[in-house]
């Protein structure tokens, strides 16, 4: 089970890469009252809340922050070997006629937003869904795409990003791992 | 968590799984404050109900439950169906794995019959309730209902009255609350008191002593009309004096700030009056509603076909008539 890890994104460029997501969603949502960021369990809630950080400091605009479990929506739960613990969402918010950036570290194959749009829409009909990550890697399965992205990266199909916040992981890094292979 | 086969008891549960169906029915139970209260966890599975005996609200539970998470959801009629004619329970389960259903929650009055059924079907089996063995979503949502009450169920008392010797909720319900860390103590007629009572248990023969022993919830069971005849008590009139929660006894309640439980359905009149039901710390509604969202969880958490199950494990069983292919 050896492999190795490479750096993706600095701490600073992590941090960069957050506030040229705050700026790009605010440019891109000229006029809105309002805007509702929804981060995606796990790691999409911690992008989420700095992406709000960001923008209320770029002010003008209120931001609200949700959080969304897509557990209950994932198609392949079968094939998993644990049962995963449910977080639940909370969208303490009503968001019809808002304008909802979803929000998640990493968007890969595409399932996971598609699991998340599907949550969503059941929470009411908002004006607008965007979706904003730090990472997109290219491999999509479905047809989805970012609205915005910090960081567009081509990987190998054994690599594997992994964006860690202090929040949840107790340090920011944003890295590539090599599964060494097996067979 | 590693999914299970089957739920057919509170003791074979490990107090990790206990934590992890208590902890997800919390999300499922958010579900019923928004205006969608679906989520398609299960679509695409089949649940099937299987009642040797009437069930007012624990069939109609399951089904709310199962529709919650998108399964398929039907009955087998035991009264216009074969087993009427003669079959056996396990001719009934071989027609069910030819159905290709995926979850069978099962009642029946001899203890031991769901997990005959869990060894012989891929599905996941479901006890809800057999003989006086276990009802083992019962015990879930009870705790669960408590639970939203007092933080940690350490140290808090629960008094069981009533027949204890012939009920499955008493069973599961006092194991699960023990488990939890919780005291139990019964009230019950001696003819109702099992003959074999766990030594921490306290057993008391009327109200007076029992509330010495300052419980924090009553948890009151259902008379069972059947019982009635004796030699187990001469009346349900008696009954009510001796054992039932009159009104004198809410007044204790509501003085001391209790809480009281029941599985329902209740008989007013003889186990509890109005008064009772009207009472601002009854806590049956809430269990209702908490059994739709345990028994979500209980769902989400088995899985049709896993090994490892409660006591039935497909894998090493001899009596297995159909492999998991």
């Amino acid at each position: 089970m050896s492999g190795n890890e490479r750096t993706l994104l600095t701490q600073a460029q992590m941090a960069a890469g957050v506030k040229a997501l705050a700026e790009s969603i605010l440019a891109a949502n000229p006029g809105a009252a309002s805007i509702a960021l929804v981060g995606v369990f796990t790691r999409g809630v911690p992008l989420a809340k700095r992406i709000a950080a960001e923008m209320e400091k770029l002010g003008g605009i209120q931001v609200l922050v949700g959080t969304i479990d897509i557990t209950q929506y994932r198609d392949d739960l079968n094939t998993f070997q644990m049962v995963p613990k449910l977080e639940g969402s909370d969208i303490a918010f009503d968001i019809d006629d808002l304008n909802v950036v979803l929000c998640d570290e990493v968007i890969y194959t595409g399932r996971s937003v598609r699991a998340a749009l599907d949550e969503l829409l059941n929470f009411g009909r908002p004006k607008r869904v965007q979706l904003a990550v730090l990472v997109d890697r290219c491999g999509r399965e479905y047809p989805v795409q970012p609205d915005f992205s910090a960081l567009k990266v081509a990987l190998a199909p054994g690599e594997r990003v992994a964006v860690r916040f202090e929040e949840v992981d107790g340090q920011d890094a944003c890295t590539v791992q090599t599964q060494a292979s097996t067979r | 968590m590693t999914p299970r086969k089957d739920l057919l008891d509170i003791a074979s549960l490990t107090d990790a799984e206990i934590a992890f169906v208590l902890d997800n029915a919390v999300p499922f139970k958010d579900l019923f404050k928004r205006s969608v209260k679906k989520v398609p966890t299960l679509k695409g599975q089949t649940m099937l109900t299987l009642f040797y005996e009437p069930s007012t609200r624990t069939r109609s539970s399951f089904e709310v439950a199962a529709s919650r998470l998108s399964a398929d959801v039907t009955h087998f009629d035991i009264e216009s169906s074969s087993v009427v004619k003669g079959e056996s329970v396990l001719d009934t389960v071989e027609t069910l794995e030819a159905m290709r259903v995926d979850y069978i929650v099962v009642r029946h009055k001899q203890a031991g019959i769901p997990n005959l059924i869990a060894k012989n079907t891929r599905a996941s089996v479901i006890n809800a309730g057999d003989g006086w063995h276990a009802h083992p979503t019962q015990a879930l949502l009870d705790a669960f209902t408590l639970r939203e009450i007092h933080k940690d169920l350490r140290g808090c008392r629960a008094l069981i009255v009533g027949d204890i010797q012939h009920s499955r909720v008493a069973r599961s319900t006092s194991l699960i609350f023990r488990r939890l860390g919780m005291q139990v103590a019964y009230l019950a007629p001696g003819s109702m008191m099992p003959r074999e009572v766990p030594e921490e248990i306290p057993q008391f023969g009327n109200w007076r002593d029992a509330f010495e022993w300052k419980p924090d919830v009553i948890y009151l069971l259902r008379v069972q009309g059947e019982r009635m005849d004796e030699p187990f008590i001469p009346s349900s009139a008696e009954y009510h004096r001796n054992y039932g929660l009159t009104d004198e006894r809410v007044k204790v309640l509501r003085e001391r700030g209790l809480h009281l439980m029941h599985p329902g359905p209740v008989n007013r009149g003889v186990e509890i009056t109005d008064a009772g039901m009207n009472y601002e710390k009854c806590l049956i509604n809430q269990q209702v509603e908490n059994g739709i969202a345990v028994r979500m969880s209980v769902l989400y958490w088995l899985r049709p076909g896993a090994i490892g199950s409660g006591s039935g494990n497909l894998a090493s069983s001899p009596a297995v008539i159909h492999s998991a292919a």
